[in-house]
């Protein structure tokens, strides 16, 4: 099993007229991803890589009967894009885009509490690579072929980290279940938490990494909740350690800017609640051999 | 983004919030002249700069006479001010803010922050004013009073109320208060501001609310459409490199290691200092090129980070993901020739064409240090730099 998404999920891609939603529209489908949309306001009927387009959401979802959708839409439209998407009854909202207004996911995460709980989307970014379930289905714009299929759940806020994680994990014949990349801003879709919790359930799963980076409060927050309730392995890692104070660097939301923010205090915090914390970011991969031997 | 003191104290006005009048000036006489337009007796000339704790660094002057408001703005304006936020190496001071002084009763804090964990704004104020907020929390926690926005309806009049009164005004200097907490929410809401601080807001014997000092921070995904906060942009606030970096769409922040980083994607570039650090070294920036390494913005990254003296060593990684090994190794090769470095380079390619990009790199004839992995790269950059140090 996985988390997420499998090969069957029906996949819908807004934005899919443009050159980056086209370009990994392209690719998904290359990987084996069951995409059945695409949606651009105003190329309704028209069709890319044989995927027919719609101008809407809504009609998209009625016609296709699409779940999950991932979004290419440019920072100034990418909010309501997911609004539509949420309101449209799409599952999954992977917003890929980086460059959205904070205020525009605060209003964004507001609009999703007019959902009972069971109806709440699950919003995976923005401001990151995406998803994948490793020879199943891919839902993001990271290069499939590093990531092997296995047992090891993967969370990750930034895009390249979690590539270069997946690879030390494939150097060690180590798979993944599902690889979710949560984003670089600081207002999250959802957070390490959210997918832990749907790790803990999936039986394919027998460790997870998390990797985490300075600014705001998730990391610790996971490292509570997992210490009381998770019941497989844990590496955690921190990326920021020599981050100056104050300053932005390059993610949105990575920025040291108050007390528990910065990597050696979530470092000493995930340590405090029994994670295993890998000591480089060189060792992902056998940390989490160490923990798996373990186990 | 930041701004000077004297255009968050324009926004805040121009929502509703009561400010001492003040001019800004970018030379003696120009202050001076501010101060008689001004009128009254007693001014104070500030240093305009994107840093706060000026007052204790000097940077705020209290004057009595026109000579004396031509004497503080000569001393400030062309200096580096240096503050406890500033770094060491401070920042240029070029212009000063002449604002009427009049005395205060009370020293309050009023501040709006986006808060990550409930992802709302919060307002936070205490009885404390004039005191850094992380100093409150220390010293008197009880004293911090917040409040939380509800995004759907905005800050509304009765979170107002409940701060003022608890701040203990009485009932004129409550109805001021609540116009500044509500005109300084939507200076906050309606330029996509990340943070306000005002501080202190002061009381005065004639019951008027005014903010003294102010603070604010931009969010620059909000840039686009906050055309009013782009043109307050003062360049001469950020370290010329970075401003550089900004123009090419890179990401570099300065640091004070040796050896140089040019790295793709946010994540990665940090792990990669980090290494660096866990390998022994220094590293002497942060750089994300981004995901679409194209060649030219390989050059113009080598160019950034070959322009700080400090730098004895070069580090490339690249993971490649959507952008292709062959053409980051392609724009190594044409950065280094076009730029004739002599530091050593070390160059590590991961993911999509790693042999191609490889096999370029081995061809090419250039003098380069190949890594395998992370933590071969960090190792070699390091022993690399102390081969050279």
């Amino acid at each position: 099993m996985s988390i997420l998404i499998d090969e069957k999920t029906p996949i819908l891609v807004q934005g899919i007229t443009g050159d980056k939603g086209s370009f990994h529209a392209k690719e998904m489908i290359d990987y084996g991803t069951n995409v059945v949309a695409g949606v651009t306001p105003g190329k309704g009927g028209k069709t890319v890589h044989g995927v027919p387009i719609f101008d809407t959401v809504r009609e998209a979802v009625k016609q296709t009967g699409a779940t999950t959708s991932i979004t290419f839409v440019a920072p100034p439209f990418a909010a309501d894009a997911i609004m539509e998407a949420a309101d449209a009854g799409i599952h999954l909202i992977c917003s890929i885009t980086d460059g959205i207004p904070a205020q525009d996911m605060m209003r964004v995460k507001r609009y999703f509490l007019r959902y009972p709980r069971e109806r709440r989307p699950m919003m995976v970014g923005p401001n990151c690579a995406g998803i994948i379930s490793p020879g199943k289905a891919m839902l993001g714009i990271m290069p499939g072929h590093i990531y092997k299929q296995g047992n090891v759940g993967l969370i990750s806020r930034s895009g390249t980290l979690g590539y270069e994680a997946a690879s030390q994990l494939k150097e060690l014949g180590l798979g993944i279940s599902t690889s979710v990349g949560i984003g670089g801003d600081p207002i999250n879709g959802s957070s390490f938490l959210d997918h832990l919790v749907l790790f803990d359930q999936d039986p394919e799963t027998e460790a997870v990494l998390i990797i985490g980076e300075i600014g705001g409060p998730q990391e610790a927050e996971a490292a509570a909740w997992i210490k009381e309730n998770f019941s497989k392995p844990v590496v955690g890692f921190v990326a920021g350690l020599t981050a100056p104070k104050g300053r932005r660097m390059g993610h949105a939301g990575a920025i040291i800017s108050a007390t528990g923010d910065s990597a050696a205090e979530k470092t000493e915090i995930m340590k405090s609640y029994g994670l295993t914390v890998a000591p480089s970011p060189a060792e992902f991969g056998s940390a989490v051999a160490a923990v798996l031997k373990r186990a | 983004m930041d701004v000077h003191e004297y255009q968050a104290k324009e926004l805040l006005a121009s929502c509703g919030v009561a400010v001492p009048p003040g001019t800004v000036a970018f030379s003696p006489d120009q202050a001076v002249y501010a101060a008689t337009e001004l009128g009254g007796s007693h001014w104070v000339v500030k240093a305009q700069i994107h840093a706060g704790a000026r007052g204790k660094a000097g940077g705020v002057k209290l004057c009595r006479t026109y000579h004396e408001v031509q004497q503080a703005a000569r001393e400030l304006l062309g200096k580096r001010l240096v503050t406890k936020q500033t770094g060491p190496e401070g920042k240029p001071v070029q212009r000063v803010y002449v604002e009427l002084a009049d005395p205060y009763e009370r020293e309050l804090y009023l501040g709006f922050v986006l808060d990550r964990k409930l992802e709302r704004v919060r307002v936070i104020a205490s009885k404390h004013g004039g005191m850094e907020i992380e100093e409150i929390a220390k010293t008197d926690p009880d004293a911090i009073l917040q409040v939380i926005v509800e995004p759907a309806v905005g800050l509304l009049p009765f979170q107002a109320r409940e701060l003022a009164f608890q701040l203990g005004l009485n009932l004129k200097q409550v109805s001021r208060a609540v116009q500044s907490i509500l005109g300084a929410y939507r200076a906050f809401r309606d330029n996509d501001a990340t943070m306000l601080e005002i501080n202190p807001l002061v009381v005065t014997k004639d019951d008027k609310v005014l903010a003294l000092d102010a603070k604010m921070s931009f969010d620059d995904n909000a840039l686009f459409r906050r055309r009013n906060i782009v043109d307050m942009n003062d360049p001469s606030q950020s370290d010329p490199r970075e401003a550089q970096a900004l123009e090419h769409s890179l990401n570099y922040i300065g640091l004070d290691g040796e050896i140089g980083c040019i790295v793709n994607g946010a994540g990665l570039a940090m792990a990669t200092m980090d290494m660096i650090k866990h390998a022994g070294g220094n590293p002497a920036n942060f750089l994300d090129v981004g995901g679409g390494a194209s060649a030219e913005r390989v050059a113009t990254a080598f160019r950034l980070v070959l322009s700080d003296a400090n730098v004895k060593v070069v580090l490339v990684n690249i993971f490649a993901g959507i952008n292709r090994c062959d053409w980051v190794a392609q724009g190594v090769i044409d950065a280094v020739k076009a730029t004739n470095i002599t530091a050593p380079l070390v160059v590590r390619l991961a993911g999509t064409n790693v042999e191609a990009g490889r096999k370029l790199l081995d061809e090419s004839g250039i003098n380069v240090i190949t890594a395998d992995s992370l933590a071969d790269a960090a190792q070699k950059a390091v022993a690399a730099w102390r081969s050279v140090k």
